[in-house]
């Protein structure tokens, strides 16, 4: 016991040394967690969407926006099944929150059986979109899409991704049928995965977030060569669209937090207003721009809209690979 | 030179006096959390990152690298005591921890523990100071091939030990191997193994959950049975001469096994699939293989509680270099110490060093420093640790039940878990009394889950060609080395019976 008494003494000390200014701010809305809520994502640790609820939760600490911590935790299994089983039948939905990539629409797709209905998850914020790129290592040579297709036509060309059907096996799977290539592809754990043995050498290419080769790339050691965005990446200003070299098509990860199927009305409004709050900060204004994230901020029943639309369009973009 | 420099600065920051005090209440809080089962490093880095936002970032840090190490040593305390692995880590310093304390020897396994990984923690920190740079391109040289031939070493070090009957090891492994693929399999994606459709075994089992069973459950119906609760479990009185005899005995039946796991321990920390827990698992069995008599490991041998110590802390600054140089984390704890890192406004990754050298050195030399509080503090504590062991028997067996339960719900928060720790607890109970080793079946469900992904990707890579484990230049020795261990057992077996013939 005396542990306790020495560290909560000390704690007050800390804080005044350290002539703590951030005051307690939460917003004083009528429902507030009353036990520490689970942070579930959807993928494994060190990939895209690990590090941006990582950062979504350092933000909320940081601000003191929440009375109860956010307690992030993994659930990558199955390309996310087991995270969207864990939220259907968890036994507190008002402590159980998501975040969310697009396996949030192919999974429940590609795997029926698991029974997850999307639309009975409750909406709480669309945080960004997160556009893909097509990344080389430097050494081979290639610094151009042109270059490239010729060398992938030669045959042998090996590819990593985090698994079939997911985003980037499904932009992977477009440029097989739009070219005519034939790319081997290995799956990993996450996109750290991925741009790591990029890096290495171990595969020749890959389709990753800016976000997870953004330090292979600083260093030099990957080349950008073309992006699946509407737009050229302000970060990236020399790489041109798919869309430029004629393919009318764009893919991005969506970045979005729902909560548990079943959550109450008082506190999807709590944190519907937590993440509006986490989007205007500075911060995450900062990392979308550092990133490479395009804005698109979503009201609920524009998100459950949008969730009808993306479930579509993954309907057609997994037909088309035969899944 | 610059880097010395550096160095020195981050380690007189270290010694700031609000830093120190940081410092110490860190190692003190991180010793007690790593004791807790169920309550390991990652969990109390997790609780306590918020804090860290009330000082500034380089205190941080180093507030964080103090609970870390901490709980590094505080594993070993609970493995030895009560048998109950107190950390994920230590997992294997219960195999000759917890015999040495039934013996009455506790003392000379906490010393031992406290010494092997201040030897650990240091070497690590030389290591890292020293090549790091250059380890972050070894780390990248190792693709799916190479980590399972590392994989394969490690199952090898088990099946070629002496002493232990081989095809009972092997059915222990393959155990260990089935249970680690239940869950969903994570290239497909689709669920395997769920027994009677129940959805707790959809996440899998989870290793402590089993480790647990295991050794705290298992071991505590053995310790039941075989003296009707007829024993005290230490007499031991401690004193400083006491320390310090235990402390020269430790290290001289220990240095090897110290040796060891502070070199292996790095290496593997280094590498991003793998962490302190196959570091440490794979240095015991090392250990082992090379001791004279291994006979005596798994019963009471000091050099099988130093090697996983050294291995686990040696292995815990290793697992920074992939977080820092790389941006994945080495292990879960690292994983969390990277959105800390993010939220001070550092990007991981291979510039950080350059770019952020003030952080980077702030951040070993607050480990060196970490590492010397932590060894005092937990030598400081040990005759507490050794109080608790005088307890009756019948007060600490319901104890360490309370514990293992506790600490088999704590790491999934799922009661499922709970009735497998039962369940695993008197499975052992009786495959131990048929003499099936165990320790292999928990290695394979940590390894497990690392080879079968990259035995798969490396077919992939090579189209089904199995040729992949033995042309590549890093994973065609180290596979080679792993299948002479494997056959070892085999020669030996030729080698007596041609020789009895010839004698008869």
């Amino acid at each position: 016991m005396t542990k306790m008494t020495l560290t909560k003494r000390m704690f007050v000390k800390l804080a005044g040394a350290t002539a703590l200014a951030g005051m307690l701010a939460g917003p004083a809305a009528a429902w507030e967690p009353t036990k520490p809520v689970d942070f579930v994502i959807m993928a494994g640790a060190g990939g895209g969407a690990d590090q941006i609820a990582r950062f979504l939760q350092s933000v909320s600490e940081k601000k003191d926006l929440t009375r109860r911590p956010l307690v992030p935790n993994n659930k990558g299994g199955g390309s996310g099944a087991e995270a969207l089983i864990a939220l259907k039948g968890t036994s507190d939905p008002d402590h159980t929150i998501l975040v969310t990539l697009n396996s949030f629409f192919t999974t429940p797709l590609r795997q029926e059986n698991l029974g997850i209905d999307v639309q009975s998850f409750t909406p709480v914020a669309m945080m960004g979109v997160d556009p893909f790129v097509l990344w080389v290592h430097k050494d081979s040579g290639i610094t151009t899409f042109d270059e490239w297709l010729a060398k992938v036509k030669e045959g042998g060309y090996v590819m990593g991704g985090t698994g079939k059907g997911q985003e980037d096996s499904l932009v992977i799977t477009f440029l097989e049928q739009a070219y005519d290539l034939d790319i081997k592809y290995i799956p990993y754990k996450g996109g750290g995965a991925v741009a790591k043995d990029l890096a290495g050498q171990q595969i020749m290419a890959s389709v990753n977030n800016p976000a997870e080769a953004k330090g292979f790339y600083q260093a030099g050691d990957v080349v950008p060569l073309v992006a699946f965005s509407d737009e050229r990446l302000s970060a990236y200003p020399d790489v041109p669209t798919i869309k430029e070299l004629g393919q009318d098509f764009s893919y991005y990860n969506q970045r979005a937090v729902v909560g548990a199927p079943g959550m109450s009305d008082e506190a999807a409004a709590y944190y519907q207003d937590l993440f509006k709050t986490i989007y205007d900060t500075e911060e995450w204004q900062a990392y979308m721009e550092s990133e490479s994230l395009s804005p698109l901020w979503m009201n609920p029943d524009e998100q459950k809209a949008y969730w009808t639309t993306q479930v579509e369009r993954h309907k057609e973009l997994l037909a088309s690979m035969g899944e | 030179m610059e880097i010395l420099g550096l160095l020195t600065d981050g380690i007189m920051t270290s010694l700031m006096p609000i830093n120190i005090l940081l410092i110490l209440v860190g190692v003190t809080l991180g010793l007690f959390i790593g004791a807790m089962p169920g309550l390991g490093s990652v969990n109390g880095v997790a609780i306590l990152l918020p804090i860290t936002f009330l000082v500034p970032p380089g205190s941080a840090i180093i507030f964080l690298a103090a609970i870390y190490y901490g709980a590094m040593y505080g594993g070993a305390i609970s493995s030895i005591t009560l048998g109950i692995p107190g950390a994920s880590t230590a997992v294997a310093t219960t195999f000759d921890g917890r015999p040495l304390a039934m013996k009455g020897r506790a003392s000379l396994a906490l010393v031992t523990a406290a010494l092997a990984s201040f030897i650990g923690g240091t070497v690590s920190n030389v290591l890292f100071t020293v090549f790091a740079p250059l380890l972050a391109k070894v780390a990248l040289i190792f693709g799916p091939p190479e980590i399972f031939a590392l994989m394969l070493l490690a199952f090898a070090t088990f099946v070629g030990l002496g002493g232990d009957d081989i095809p009972k090891t092997i059915l222990s492994i393959c155990l260990g191997l089935v249970f680690a693929a239940v869950g969903f399999d994570e290239i497909s994606g689709a669920p395997r193994l769920v027994f009677f459709d129940i959805p707790g075994f959809l996440h899998g089992i989870n290793f402590l959950v089993l480790a647990i069973g295991v050794y705290g459950i298992g071991e505590m119906i053995w310790t039941i049975e075989s003296t009707r609760g007829e024993i005290t479990t230490t007499e031991a009185k401690m004193t400083v001469k006491g320390i310090v005899n235990d402390s020269k005995e430790g290290m001289k039946r220990g240095w090897k096994g110290t040796a060891i796991g502070s070199f292996l321990g790095f290496f593997v920390g280094i590498l991003p699939a793998a962490g302190a827990t196959p570091g440490s698992l794979m240095s015991y069995g090392v250990t082992k293989l090379v001791a004279k008599r291994p006979e005596e490991f798994g019963k009471g041998h000091p050099g099988g509680v130093a090697a996983p110590e050294a291995a686990n802390n040696s292995a815990s600054t290793g697992a920074m270099l992939p977080m820092l140089t790389l941006g994945i984390p080495g292990s879960p704890t690292t994983a969390i110490l990277l959105g800390g890192m993010v939220i001070w406004g550092l990007t991981p990754g291979p510039r950080l060093f350059t770019d952020q050298p003030d952080f980077v050195w702030g951040l070993i030399g607050s480990f060196y420093i970490s590492n010397l509080f932590a060894v005092i503090v937990n030598l400081a504590f040990i005759p507490l640790f050794i109080w608790m062991l005088r307890m009756p028997f019948t007060v600490l067996a319901p104890l360490i039940f309370v514990l293992s339960v506790v600490g088999g719900y704590a790491a999934t928060q799922d009661m499922h878990d709970v009735w497998l720790m039962l369940f695993f607890g008197f499975g052992a109970f009786f495959l131990r009394k048929l003499d099936y080793p165990l320790a292999p079946a928990v290695l394979a469900i940590v390894l497990g889950p690392i080879a079968e992904p990259t035995l798969r990707q490396s077919l992939l890579l090579s189209s089904g060609d199995a040729t992949i484990f033995f042309t590549r230049p890093i994973a065609g020795p180290i596979t080679i080395i792993a299948i002479i261990l494997i056959l070892l057992p085999l020669f030996k077996a030729i080698r007596d019976r041609s020789r009895k013939a010839s004698e008869a």
